[in-house]
């Protein structure tokens, strides 16, 4: 598996409308993270969920986002972190 | 209704509480009775062979990971390899963390740990058998990532100040179990009073492990 990032990559997370069964939540959309790790190969859950076999296998990253980037109002301390699971495709360097 | 019946006066009220029958079918009850019967009929499994897998379905149970947090407070050398490596570890004790990816994620001091699917109700199954109803609620679902410290409050779980919370979103492939921190005057517990101490809300991350006092009144 050839991935584009490594962890303490700082990425952002594209602003897609695609329908579907789309793994990234509407709420992290737009927003820059850092990689925590990379999970490993999995197949595409875009394509599986119609009955494809969803290949070649995606990079998948555990994302680590600032709670205080993700909700403006965000009351909780500064070192608050959400930590996301995103596939390569839905990645972009920062 | 026998109105002159003791239990339907007024001071002593019974609220009707519907039978199975009196509520409507789901659209989803509709289709799995339906694939349910036509795999039965064309003979693709039997009924025994469905038994079996809802007995395997109801031997998850949450003791499995109670099992696998009190054995890794008791063993250092055991929570390094669960952390690194959470499939390989939990086999060690018999449990199969079956085909998705398990992960554990230890809080400390420093670190406080929770765990929510926003999208749906990923969630270690194999290790904490099915979750709880609220876990798949919109309510938890949003506010524990958007809220997590009122979340915990909710839950009675009190952090001492300065403690990082760190949610993790199940969104994908990997699957979470909080291996929470050992409580305090647990020093001369045995492995299998450890166990006892371990709810299942411990290793979601909404509570902490019950305190050796609490565990022995209740």
């Amino acid at each position: 598996m050839n991935a584009r990032f490594a962890p303490g990559d700082r990425v952002v997370v594209r602003l897609g409308e695609s329908p579907g069964h789309i793994r990234t939540p509407y709420y992290i959309r737009g927003l820059t993270g850092e990689i925590e790790r990379v999970c490993g190969p999995y197949a595409n859950p875009e394509e599986l969920a119609y009955g494809r076999p969803g290949l070649p296998a995606q990079p998948l990253y555990r994302v680590r986002f600032r709670q205080s980037d993700v909700w403006a109002d965000y009351s909780g301390p500064a070192s608050d972190r959400v930590e996301i699971e995103i596939y390569e495709h839905w990645l972009e360097p920062a | 209704m026998h109105d002159d019946h003791d239990h339907d006066s007024p001071a002593h009220p019974h609220l009707k509480r519907p039978d199975v029958e009196d509520l409507p079918v789901t659209e989803s009850q509709r289709l799995e009775t339906a694939v349910r019967e036509l795999l039965l009929e064309k003979g693709v499994f039997d009924t025994a062979d469905l038994r079996r897998v809802l007995e395997m379905i109801d031997s998850w149970v949450p003791s499995h990971g109670a099992r696998i947090v009190a054995r890794a407070w008791v063993d250092s050398s055991y929570k390094q390899r669960l952390l690194n490596d959470a499939p390989a570890a939990v086999r060690e004790l018999g449990i199969d963390p079956g085909p998705t990816q398990l992960v554990v994620i230890e809080n400390t001091p420093e670190r406080h740990n929770l765990v929510v699917c926003t999208l749906c109700s990923c969630y270690p199954r194999r290790i904490l058998g099915l979750p709880p109803d609220w876990y798949k609620s919109r309510a938890y679902r949003s506010r524990a990532v958007r809220e997590p410290r009122a979340v915990l409050a909710e839950f009675g779980t009190e952090l001492p100040e300065g403690v990082p919370v760190h949610v993790h979103d199940s969104t994908a492939d990997l699957r979470y179990l909080v291996l929470p921190m050992r409580p305090a005057d647990t020093e001369g517990m045995s492995e299998e009073q450890l166990v006892e101490l371990v709810s299942r809300d411990s290793m979601i991350g909404v509570a902490l492990p019950m305190s050796p006092a609490a565990s022995v009144g209740g």
